[in-house]
Formats: structure tokens, sequence, C-alpha cells
């Protein structure tokens, strides 16, 4: 039998990963202020006039909004957290703390630059900054320092990982890095898709050195990464559903193997299938529309797997708390711990983003709904809600135990889970209705004068669910900097805040062992992307027309 | 990232519950019902998504003899209709059209500035607008009725005020 080696994270590394957190939850605090206001604005309710002159358009609103809480309070929060994956599932320090430390302060200043063009109102191209639209060049060079200061980052835990391996021969990787590792390699090749667009087009094009961009060909590059980005906000929720969700509500994680097999078709199929975000391009042939469509179809496979290995670890922990009969185990699950209310209440909004998503996916069923707001009301249950609200129940148990402080009201958090639950049902909800009735997406639809009664209700509701997500967005932020800042430190080793993590019904090491080898995946993965998105680089490259100069909003 | 670990002595296996065969098994069935509906869909009953049409210059697209130096609608024995249309911030040229019922009009759209979208209201034909491509898509208006065209891409500050009308007349 292997033993178990403990090891406790020392003090800098613990101030380390709260560095990642911080700037998170500040992003998060900052761009949740303009979803309301734009919530608002669809009942005719229009705040915008009265933040003038320091945010000048419902756009820069609506650019601040998705740039700090789609890019930087993701991008932060998951490095932080599978820096603690790494370092913890590992039981080892980072080999080179220094390469993540350099990471992150190029994340920091990334983050900085692309803020100043956004803030002066420069780079309101909204977080999809579609050419020929054309911001400030900061805004590209700093996008292009938070994807690379994310790329160090991931480098470090790689190192780490390898040196761990010649430590450790014939350990299976424990589960919570490995899906960490799986992540950051999963995005070092779909951000190549944005790298080259921006560096090779648009960062020329905003400094003149060439006339125009073609936007045709951007959008290829940008949904190369668009779509995975999706899957690098879902694996670091899907590594706590995984690995420690199902310890925090008692029980075991159902199967390791599937689990593992799950990391790997993500990997697999996360990239080449982002077509399916240009289904109505005019640039694009049908027919490689269509076989990204069933790749689409194909990625849907894994997260069943989850859902169901997910679901099943959770049955076990709840028949092992008293629950009887088919779904007497529900209840009985610790539903009193926010950190666990926040996950399963995010698992919960993440099916209906499975079934809408199954929809987008759909190829010609896609006309109905592209470019509408179902498409945002869908991506609020993906990053907004699997996303996010995860991140916000593992910081629940993160930011007691980095700063070593009692949560300040476990109360507030319970309601707060409850509150984005009930928020966040009313609001994609009415947008994926206002969508299927032809609403158009992020269009400031309490202006348009083309909206018909028929909508009124709808608009309406997302006004509301967009106030009560606020409340709850803000209840958190409340309630983490009251911990953060709290002059209660842990009394002594009853109240210590131990890391989460599940032990598998049958032990990692009886996975087999070729579910630990890369090579074989690696060399797929990049097959794979070659084959689904090699033909059309080549024919759209090879087009390439630099004839739209750009159109600053 | 090369070795394949050493096993040691612990028997491997992939321990897949039966209950999980079974569901992984429905998932690839539902899979291929939806790929086989949206497949019949596409290519025996012509529900088709754009394809690539034609590459111009957004620069002198609007302004040159092509069709687009005079968007608008044009009318075929038929009874069929090609109509061009023109995107720019923040209109659509032409922006009234009217036809009669039971026509099937070929929108060709393409942008002289950024990239706009064009969704009919109530209809299938929804297309982004990227300049230097010509958007194409064919559709029947058996329906008499005022359909909305609106923008459906944000292009600029009055991106909301971006529509125009198609009357479909008895």
């Amino acid at each position: 039998m292997l033993t178990t080696p403990t090891y406790e994270l020392t003090k800098s590394e613990k101030s380390f990963i709260s560095q990642h957190l911080l700037f998170a939850f500040i992003a998060l605090a900052i761009g949740s202020l303009f979803g309301p206001l734009q919530a608002f604005e669809f009942s005719g309710v229009d705040f915008y006039p009265l933040l003038e002159p320091v945010i000048q358009s419902y756009y820069q609103g609506l650019t601040l909004h998705g740039v700090l809480n789609a890019l930087i309070f993701t991008t932060f929060f998951i490095t932080g957290f599978l820096t603690l994956t790494t370092i913890y599932g590992l039981k080892r320090p980072l080999k080179y703390p220094l390469l993540n430390r350099i990471g992150f302060w190029t994340m920091v200043v990334g983050l900085l630059m692309a803020a100043v063009p956004i803030l002066l109102n420069e780079a309101s191209v909204l977080y999809t900054f579609y050419p020929p639209l054309q911001a400030n060049v900061f805004f590209y060079f700093g996008l292009t320092l938070v994807v690379v200061g994310s790329w160090i980052e991931g480098y470090g835990f790689i190192f780490t990982w390898r040196e761990w391996r010649k430590e450790n021969p014939g350990v299976r990787t424990p589960l919570m890095t490995f899906g960490g590792l799986i992540t950051m390699v999963m995005w070092q090749l779909a951000t190549l898709g944005i790298a080259v667009e921006i560096l090779t087009m648009l960062i020329p094009w905003a400094l003149g050195l060439i006339d125009g961009a073609d936007p045709q060909l951007a959008r290829t590059y940008f949904w190369f990464t668009g779509h995975p980005l999706v899957y690098f906000w879902l694996l670091p929720a899907y590594v706590s559903w995984y690995a420690m969700l199902p310890k925090q509500a008692g029980g075991k994680l159902f199967s390791d193997s599937l689990a593992r097999i799950a990391f790997w078709l993500f990997l697999l199929l996360s990239v080449p299938l982002g077509f399916h975000h240009q289904f109505v391009d005019p640039g694009v042939p049908a027919g490689w529309k269509y076989i990204h469509a069933i790749l689409t179809y194909a990625v849907f496979f894994p997260s069943m797997i989850t859902a169901f290995t997910v679901i099943a670890s959770l049955e076990r922990a709840g028949r092992k708390r008293g629950g009887k009969g088919w779904l007497g185990w529900i209840p009985k699950l610790p539903w009193n711990d926010p950190s666990v209310s926040a996950q399963l209440l995010a698992g919960i909004l993440f099916f209906f983003g499975g079934i809408g998503g199954i929809t987008n996916a759909s190829y010609n069923i896609n006309l109905v709904i592209h470019n509408t707001a179902w498409v945002s009301g869908h991506f609020h249950l993906t990053v907004a809600s699997a996303s996010a609200l995860s991140f916000m129940g593992i910081s629940y148990w993160l930011v007691p135990y980095l700063r070593g402080r009692r949560l300040w009201s476990r109360k507030w958090a319970q309601i707060q889970t409850w509150l984005w639950f009930v928020g966040m049902l009313i609001f994609s909800n009415a947008m994926h209705v206002l969508g299927l009735l032809g609403a158009p997406r992020r269009t400031p639809l309490g202006e348009a004068p083309y909206v018909p009664d028929e909508w009124s209700g709808h608009l309406l509701r997302t006004s509301i669910g967009g106030a009560i997500l606020f409340v709850s967005a803000y209840m958190f932020v409340f309630n983490i900097a009251r911990t953060w800042w709290s002059k209660k430190l842990l009394a002594g080793p009853d109240e210590e805040v131990e890391i989460p993590v599940a032990e598998s019904v049958h032990p990692a090491q009886e996975t087999p062992a070729k579910l630990d080898w890369w090579t074989p995946w690696l060399i797929g993965t990049v097959a794979l992307i070659l084959v689904a998105y090699g033909p059309q680089l080549i024919e759209q490259i090879g087009n390439i027309d630099l004839s739209s100069p750009g159109f600053r909003p | 990232m090369s070795e394949v670990p050493g096993d040691g002595s612990v028997q491997t296996s992939l321990h897949i519950d039966p209950y999980e065969r079974n569901w992984m098994r429905l998932t690839v069935v539902l899979l291929v019902v939806f790929a086989t509906a949206v497949t019949i869909a596409g290519f025996a009953l012509g529900f088709q998504v754009p394809s690539p049409e034609e590459r111009v210059d957004p620069n002198t697209v609007a302004i040159g003899d092509g069709p687009f130096g005079e968007p608008g609608l044009r009318a075929y024995p038929d009874g069929s209709y090609d109509l061009y249309v023109v995107a720019q911030m923040f209109s659509f040229a032409p922006n009234e059209v009217t036809i009669s019922a039971g026509s099937e009009v070929t929108f060709y759209v393409t942008s002289v500035d950024v990239q706009h979208g064009f969704k009919i209201q109530n209809t299938n034909v929804n297309m982004q607008i990227v300049p230097g491509q010509v958007s194409k898509l064919t559709m029947t208006f058996d329906e008499p009725g005022t359909y909305d065209f609106i923008c459906t891409e944000y292009c600029g500050s009055a991106h909301a005020q971006m529509y125009g009308t198609l009357t479909v007349e008895k």
C-alpha cells in the first residue's frame, strides 16, 4: 500500500494563491456592477446617462462586464485554484516558484494595460473584439500579456508535475492535479488562435503597420480559442466536482477511471469544433460547419459521463447519510454547507445549459437562435453558473483556508447561493425566450425601435433576475471581504479548514496506467485539430485579404 | 510527458459500472438521433446554413457597377427575386422592401464598414455580415405580413437602431 505523505502549504504559497484570488474578486466586484445596468436598460430604465463621464456608454459598460467577469475573474481564479491543486495534489512545492510569480505578474501587468483603454472608452469593442471595430492598441497588448502570463503559470505546473513524476514513478497523478494539468495543456493549444489573431493581424493593424484586417479570418482565429475558452472555465469546476465535492458531501468519487477518461476527451475535443460559433458566417463552407457540428456533439459525451459520475458520487454520499428511496438521498446531502449548495445548484443550472448547448450545436437549428439573447442566456448558465457559482462555492472554504480566518457568515453564504440560483433561473429563462422570439444579443433593447409589446414581460423578467443576481454577487463579495480582513483568526486545530480531497471507490492506483500517459492523447489531440482546422486555415490564410480599415466605436 | 508509469503489483481495471455503461450507450444513441435529424433537415429538406459566395472589396463594393452599387430588388419572370442589401453603420440599404406572397427571395448582403448581422424575424434567415464577404440565403415567403430585418451584431453606438422592413403582400 502506498503511504500518503502529508503536505502543508507554506505561508508564501498561501499568499501567492491569495493574490490571484484578490484580483479575481476585485474583477468580479467591478464587472458585476454593469450586469444589472444592462438588465435594467431592457425594461427602459437606463442608468448609463447618470454614469457619465466615468462610463460613457452602454457598450463601455458591457465591455467591462464581459472582460472583467468572463475573462479576468475566471483566469485569475483558475490559475490560483490550479496552483493549489498542483501543490496540494502532488504534495510538493512548485518546481520553479519564480516562474509562476513571473506568470502571475505578467497577467497583472496585462490586466492593467487593458484596463486603461477600456476605462477611457478607447476599447468598447466587447470581449469578442471583432475587427474592423478597433480598440486602442494597448487593449490588445494587455490581453496578450494576460494570456501569456497564464501560459507561463501553466508551464510552471507542468515542470512541477514532471519533477513529481521522477520522484514518484508508477504512482497515478492525483486527480485534482491531473484535471488541472489537462486544463492548462488544453489552454496552451486553444489560445494559439487568438495569439495569432492578435499578434499577426490586430496589433500591426492597430499600429498602422498594415492598412487593413481580414475580418473573416479574424473570426476563424478567434473561435479557434473562443469555444475551448468555455472548457477553460468549466474544467476547473469539474476538478472540484470530481475530486473535492464528493468528500464535502460525505462520500467518495464513484469512478476515478471515468473521471480521467472524461478529462482526456475534453483535451481531445475542446478545440476542433469552433466553427459551430460560425454557422452563419459567409466565409466558411457549409460542409466544414457540418463536420464541426458533429464534433460538438461528440464533446457532449464527456459531459454526460461527468453528469453520471458526479451524481452517482453524490447519491452514494446521500445514502450513506441515511437517504432512502429513489430521490431520498438528495435532501440528505449537506445543503447547509454553502460550498456544497453552491456547487449542487451550479450543477442543476448547468443541466439546462447543456440542453441549450445541444441546440446551439445543431447546425441548421442554430439559425433560429444565432446572435440572439438565447446565446447570452446560455452562457450565463455555463460560465456564470457552472463556473462562477462553483468558484464562489470553492471560495467559501478556500478563502478561510488561505487566510486562516473563519468565514464571516455561513448564513449569508447559504442565502447567496440560493439567490444566485433563483436569479439565474429567472434571468436565463427570460433571455432564452427572448432569443426564440428574435431579440438580438448585446443590444440595448430599451431603445430599439423594433421591439414588439410581446417581449416586454420577458424584458422585465431579465431586469428582475439581473437585480437578484446583483444582490447575490455583492453578498458574496461582502462576505469574502469581511472574511479576508477579519480579525478573528481560526482558533486552534478544531477550527482548521481542510482542503477536501475525495477518495475514489476504487483507489486511483487501480486505474489503468494508460490513463496517466500523455503521449497518445497529445498526438491524437494535435492530429484532430489539424484534420478539423488545417484545410480551412490553409484556405483562409491563403486567400487573406487585408482590406478592412479600422473603425473606432 | 512520455513515460508509461509502471504498474507495480496493483491489479488495474476500468471499473465501469453497468448503469454507467448503459448511460453512455444511451448518450451515444441520443447523439446519433440528433445528428441524423440535423443531417436530414440540412441535406434532404434543404434547411441550410450560409456558405462562401463571393469575395468583394468592402471599400469599393457599394460604389462600383456591381449589384451592390445599386442595392435593391431584382425581379425575375418566374416570380422569384434577388435582393441585394448593403449594411453600414447604422442602416440597411434598402430598408423597405415589398414582395408578393409565395415568392422565393435570395438575399445577398455585404457590409461596407464593420461586421453586422442580418436576421429576418420569424424566419430562418440569419446571417453574419462580414466586410469583404457576401452572405447569401434563400427563403420563400408564403405568409403575408411585415417582417422586420434587424442587425444582430454589435456595430457601434447606434446598433440598436439598425433595422428595416420586408412587406409581403397578398
